[in-house]
């Protein structure tokens, strides 16, 4: 099932003019601030008119303002997870959620409560009020309630945007099940590259209500220009396997035939994943670099140099594991006399790959 | 209550049945009223506030005369309903009817209150999983409100038993038939002797009146606590 959205709304600081389509799979809304994310996910959701547009899945049509039709929220099948979570707070967890479950047709595919709750491992909070749930279990549950309403479309709101780091290593990976395990399509919102990496089936970047770019993870994360943080959003990401468990605490993982270590990481051998390598985090080299520090060194050709605003330059060099992306400085680059196609290699530091940045299995169709 | 005279128990009773009707009577129209000077934005909305409210700041007796001019037999709308058999000029009927309207604007302010204080959002998000407007009041806005509504209905309750002056106004002091407690202690007071009988009636309305307010803090308290988790 694939999301097309086409959307015409202005609001006081805001012009909102976009259109894109969206594969199965995870369609990620990055961007600042101020850039309509949320204005886009609330239109979807019908709890915002837009001035002028169509949104469909497939060929189910939410609204369209040519055609005079809208549909009210209720009427959408939506599975709505809100940054805030909105669980009821007069209803244990049980009750939340089978809230959606009350009003979704009777002949709707409906997951399995009891998949769903093991799922997200929430079966101990069931008798609980929201109020004596933390930030993380009451996001797990907010899913569940989402999952369980048999939604057509799932749209999650920066979800994670309320919690503290720990919580939102907690939570990432029920998404990247929700993606692989649920044929759903989902339409979530952040502002964060790692979350973009590791969940992302395709990006739309947006800025000032436009959508600058649309494509997978890999090719929007590498352009500085759409990155809403800046040059220090810009990274590559990696298709790896998990090759060995070290007794010092390194996991080694393979790309391509290379080698990369990280810090241990509690995923299996032999799993499938996607890891997020910023570009600020990766020197380069014109010869094998000898006594570094560094255990990650990739050999490769530069692709391309794409010089930002100021000093720096964004380098890209093709390597067996992927295109890696390095932030450099621009003398640095005319000092190792750096040009597409010439050899160079690329120098990762181990503890740069924060666990954040490494995804869960990768889905079936997932782009990375 | 033994200790109690035929006229006082009389008056007691009469009461306790006029400010339960007009409790009960008013509390639909209150909550609806209230929902939508909380939450919806139309014409004539200040109008509608300001008439909410006009028992509140007007002087009861202008409103028992106001409502003499309109349900009395001679008014409009007391004609019209004495066509379908209902009198309500001089019966205690007449006396919930003035007792609910003096006791309305409490009922709303209370119940106004408590809506306000659930957040719209979670009235959009129980939208977002299916449930219609009619369907997300049930479900969500009125049983968190429902603190709300019990306190604006035991406040209404407690200030319909001290109606005094619409209802005199009104329906005028028959013992029996529209004598309510306040009146009768009025009358008592009014006849030599009658003071021991007017004590008697000013102490069960004391009671009663602190029960209420105490039953009120009491519900709230328990609801707050329940949403809160424990």
């Amino acid at each position: 099932m694939s999301l097309s959205v086409r959307l015409k709304h202005s609001l006081p600081g805001i012009e909102l003019d976009l259109s894109f389509d969206a594969p199965p799979g995870v369609t990620v809304l990055f961007g600042r601030s101020g850039s309509g994310k949320t204005t886009i996910v609330d239109a979807v959701a019908g709890l915002l008119r837009p001035q002028a547009g169509r949104v469909a899945v497939d060929d189910w049509v939410l609204f369209d303002t040519d055609k005079g039709l809208w549909l009210p929220p209720h009427r959408r099948r939506l599975g709505y997870i809100f940054q805030e979570g909105r669980l009821f707070p007069h209803l244990t967890v049980r009750q939340n959620l089978a809230f959606g479950r009350w009003f979704a047709p009777r002949n709707a595919q409906r997951e399995n409560p009891d998949k769903v709750i093991e799922m997200l491992g929430i079966g101990h909070l069931l008798d609980r009020r929201p109020a004596k749930l933390s930030g993380g279990e009451k996001q797990r549950v907010a899913i569940g309630r989402a999952l369980l309403a048999s939604p057509r479309l799932i749209l999650a709101d920066e979800p994670l945007a309320a919690l503290d780091d720990a919580r939102k290593a907690e939570i990432l990976p029920y998404f990247e099940r929700l993606r692989d395990e649920v044929s759903v399509p989902i339409l979530y919102v952040t502002h964060s590259a790692a979350e973009v990496a590791r969940l992302a089936t395709s990006v739309v970047a947006l800025q000032d209500g436009k959508a600058l770019r649309h494509g997978p993870a890999s090719e929007v994360l590498a352009d500085p220009s759409v990155a809403p943080a800046g040059v220090r959003a810009v990274g590559a990401v990696l298709r790896v396997k998990v090759a060995e468990h070290h007794a010092d605490g390194l996991t080694e993982l393979e790309a391509g035939g290379s080698r990369l270590f990280l810090p241990k990481i509690p995923h299996r051998v032999g799993e499938q994943l996607r890891i997020r390598i910023p570009a600020q985090e990766v020197i380069l080299s014109d010869r094998k670099p000898e006594g570094l520090s560094a255990l990650n060194v990739l050999e490769g050709t530069v692709d391309t140099i794409r010089a930002g605003e100021g000093p720096g330059a964004i380098v890209s060099v093709q390597t067996p594991a992927g295109a890696i992306l390095a932030r450099v400085t621009r003398r640095s680059v005319s000092a190792l006399g750096l040009a597409p196609g010439h050899p160079c290699y690329a120098v990762i530091k181990t503890v740069a790959l924060a666990p954040q940045d490494v995804g869960g299995r990768v889905a079936a169709n997932g782009q990375a | 209550m033994g200790w109690l005279g035929p006229a006082e128990l009389e008056a007691l009773r009469l009461s306790l049945r006029v400010s339960f009707w007009a409790t009960l009577a008013t509390l639909p129209l209150g909550i609806f009223v209230a929902y939508a000077l909380a939450r919806w934005r139309f014409p004539g909305r200040q109008l509608l506030n300001g008439l909410v409210h006009l028992p509140l700041i007007l002087p009861p007796v202008v409103t028992g005369y106001l409502l003499l001019l309109t349900f009395g037999v001679q008014g409009p709308l007391g004609k019209l309903l004495a066509e379908i058999g209902i009198v309500v000029a001089f019966r205690w009927t007449g006396a919930a009817l003035a007792a609910g309207i003096m006791a309305f604007p409490l009922m709303v302010r209370a119940i106004r209150l408590s809506i306000e204080a659930v957040d719209p959002k979670l009235e959009q998000a129980g939208a977002t999983l299916g449930a219609s407007q009619p369907f997300v009041f049930a479900t969500v806005t009125l049983p968190m409100i429902l603190p709300g509504i019990i306190a604006g209905a035991i406040l209404a309750f407690a200030k319909a038993m001290g109606e005094f002056g619409a209802t005199i106004t009104f329906v005028s002091n028959i013992p029996g038939q529209t004598q309510t407690l306040p009146s009768a202690v009025y009358a008592f007071l009014q006849v030599p002797g009658g003071e021991e009988a007017a004590t008697r009636l000013v102490i069960i309305s004391i009671i009663i009146a602190m029960g209420a307010l105490l039953l009120s803090e009491y519900v709230g308290r328990r609801a707050a606590a329940r949403v809160a988790g424990s």
